[in-house]
């Protein structure tokens, strides 16, 4: 059985309002965390194993060690509420279900680093969600857990959110800060690391918002407790976001060493596929992420055995295609949001993008050569290589997003991009999307 | 499409001194010295005055942060939910990305189009008809956004009785 921990509360009524979040204990992991000194917090940070839910994985009591000491400057910490990677919703249902949780490992973090100041940056478009997490704000300001003295201490935090205005790149930390200096989001170029030089060019924390939901939990049971729910090298629980051809897509918390066969199979989970229809293929970490077939299904949904497998767990955005979906209709649209969402800052994203969705579309259209198929990975290289992850020839990662689709297709999927080309037109017809793809 | 001298573009005084009420709550939560960084704050309460960023309400926001009008041109141009045009009183966003595609979106952006006689990207007075990105409604799709409001799920059925009450 698996020990829920973002997800404990979601089911109680009223799971988003301050008085049920205390009546289930809430605010004690503050309390206690205030006892402590900053460096135990950290310490027990480290110990549990928690990596950043926002994308990377990254260790985050690592992260959090960036920081210089004693620059004279204030520490910021911005929590990344923009949740914006195709097939990702888990951040938007800890907002609506369990904001308190978000906003007590918030006081956690930003204690632990002595900052006094958060934002939350949530993306323009979730106008219920933040109005749901300003409303737990004002709660917490009025019972004394922000504002000047933190529960009675002599600890001082200001929380307040910040809404984007409709722009994937802001999911990207340094653009994220370009954003919240009142700027449009072009990204930064690193080093510095904004933990050295972030927001109004000072120490800053980045993190998402699963990341520190589970900090409560971390400080109240203790690390050990923490790291056993997970793997070696991955503490805890991960939401996974479910979605595409399979009977019941959702967010569903699972143990990291689930495998994608379970989740989509398990009648808890994703309860199995459409009568009659086959996986096909599994996007297992948001649309970046590159692609797995049918036959790596039993890969744990873990970041280092995705990663050892050339592929990422991302966000935790799985998206299943059926056997009846055009897997070159399927990229086209991946690529196709690359090529809108690019800041055009860096010639290959700028340029390398639109490229890739033109080729797409004319060997979807069946106006392909073999030619353009091979012009399509040479564009996808000049972005990023690949093999390995993490080459990439551009300011930020995006690049990396846009070329790992294109590249793990076609390399995975290659005969139906070519049947396409010998048949002059789409094997599926006026009906690629699969299953599920009529609109009824 | 409002010209930049329609006269509904202006700031009315009652409107103006919204947007000033509304910026003194947001700007103690900034340092002193960073009074601009509130650009997208100040430009969300333009548009939610006004329904849109008319060049004169632009220049106001310039000024009461102490930059440019130019930075905020280009801070308002770079975002996609902020309208530099008049958009129609609806703004119908269908998200037509890879999870909403696999459940139907394609099929439901063509039913709009053809049900508001629109193409996606034009307008009318009432709608403005647009593809979007993903919505962060994977797990609940297809879906489409009215203004800020995300319907999900849909279906034929409940789009019509949607569309039913955009009047
Ligand atoms: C193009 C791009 C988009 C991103 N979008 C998001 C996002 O929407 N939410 C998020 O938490 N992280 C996003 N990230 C990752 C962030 O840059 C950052 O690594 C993360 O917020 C760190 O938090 P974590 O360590 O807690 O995961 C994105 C990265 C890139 C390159
Ligand atoms: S990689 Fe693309 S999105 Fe990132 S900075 Fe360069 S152009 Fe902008
Ligand atoms: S793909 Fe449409 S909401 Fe995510």
């Amino acid at each position: 059985m698996l020990t829920p921990v973002t997800t404990k509360n979601w089911s109680r009524p009223g799971s988003h309002t301050l008085e049920v979040y205390r009546s289930g204990g809430g605010y004690q992991a503050l309390t206690k965390a205030l006892s402590m000194a900053p460096v135990q917090i950290v310490d027990e940070v480290k110990k549990s194993n928690l990596r950043g839910r926002g994308g990377a994985g990254f260790p985050t009591a690592m992260k959090w060690g960036f920081v210089p000491k004693g620059t004279g400057k204030p520490i910021y910490l911005c929590v990344n509420a923009d949740e914006s990677e195709p097939g990702t919703f888990k951040d938007r249902y800890i907002l609506e279900n369990d904001p308190h949780m978000l906003l007590e490992g918030i006081a956690i973090t930003a204690y632990a680093l002595d900052c006094h100041r958060a934002y939350v940056y949530s993306r323009g478009e979730f106008k219920k969600p933040s109005a749901i997490l300003d409303a737990a704000i004002r709660e917490a300001y009025q019972a004394g857990i922000f504002g000047a003295k933190v529960l009675g201490t002599d600890y001082a935090l200001d929380v307040h959110q910040v809404r984007g205005a409709g722009a994937y790149i802001c999911g990207e930390e340094t653009a994220l800060l370009e954003s919240l200096e009142g700027k449009k989001g072009w990204p930064r170029l690193k080093p510095p690391f904004p933990a050295v030089v972030g927001l109004f060019g000072s120490p800053t924390v980045v993190n998402n918002v699963e990341t520190l939901a589970n900090l409560p939990a971390i400080i109240e049971n203790g690390a050990d407790w923490f790291a056993k729910l997970g793997t070696e090298k991955s503490g805890g629980t991960r939401l996974i976001c479910l979605s595409g051809s399979v009977n019941r897509p959702g967010v569903y918390e699972c143990s990291m060493s689930t495998t994608f066969r379970e989740l989509i199979f398990d009648p808890q989970l994703g309860g199995g596929m459409p009568e009659g229809r086959r996986v096909k293929a599994v996007i297992p970490g948001g649309s970046s992420a590159p692609v797995l077939t049918a036959e790596e299904l039993d890969l744990p949904m873990e970041f280092e055995a995705l990663k050892a497998k050339q592929t990422m767990a991302g966000s935790g955005g799985v998206i299943v295609m059926d056997d009846a979906t055009c897997l070159v209709r399927s990229l086209w649209r991946v690529a196709r949001f690359y090529a809108e969402e690019s800041c055009g800052q860096c010639t290959p994203c700028r340029e390398g993008t639109p490229w890739q969705a033109r080729l797409l579309r004319k060997i979807e259209e069946g106006r392909g050569e073999q030619a353009d198929l091979e012009m399509l990975v040479q564009v996808a290289s000049s972005i990023a290589p690949y093999p390995p992850i993490g080459l990439g020839n551009t300011i930020c990662p995006l690049g990396d997003a846009a070329a790992l689709p294109v590249h793990s297709f076609v390399q995975k999927f290659k005969l139906e991009f070519q049947s396409h080309i010998a048949q002059r037109k789409c094997p599926f017809g006026d009906s690629p999307w699969g299953h599920f793809g009529a609109f009824g | 499409m409002a010209e930049p001298n329609d006269s509904s573009a202006a700031l009315t005084p009652d409107e103006q001194r919204r947007l000033d009420e509304g910026l003194a709550l947001v700007l103690p939560h900034y340092p002193e010295d960073r009074k601009s960084a509130a650009m997208l704050p100040a430009l969300r309460l333009l548009q939610s005055i006004k329904g849109w960023l008319p060049p004169q309400g632009l220049e106001l926001v310039a000024q009461r942060l102490a930059v440019s009008k130019e930075r905020a041109h280009e801070v308002a141009t770079f975002y996609a939910m902020f309208h530099t045009k008049k958009p129609g009183k609806y703004v119908l966003d269908v998200c037509t990305n890879l999870s909403c595609s696999l459940r139907g979106a394609e099929e439901l952006l063509a039913y709009l189009e053809q049900k508001l006689g629109l193409k996606a990207g034009q307008s009318s007075e009432l709608f403005t008809l647009r593809e979007t990105e993903c919505l962060a409604s994977c797990g609940t799709a297809p879906c489409l956004q009215v203004n800020e409001d995300h319907h999900e799920s849909l279906n034929r059925k409940k789009l019509d009785e949607l569309l039913s009450k955009l009047t």
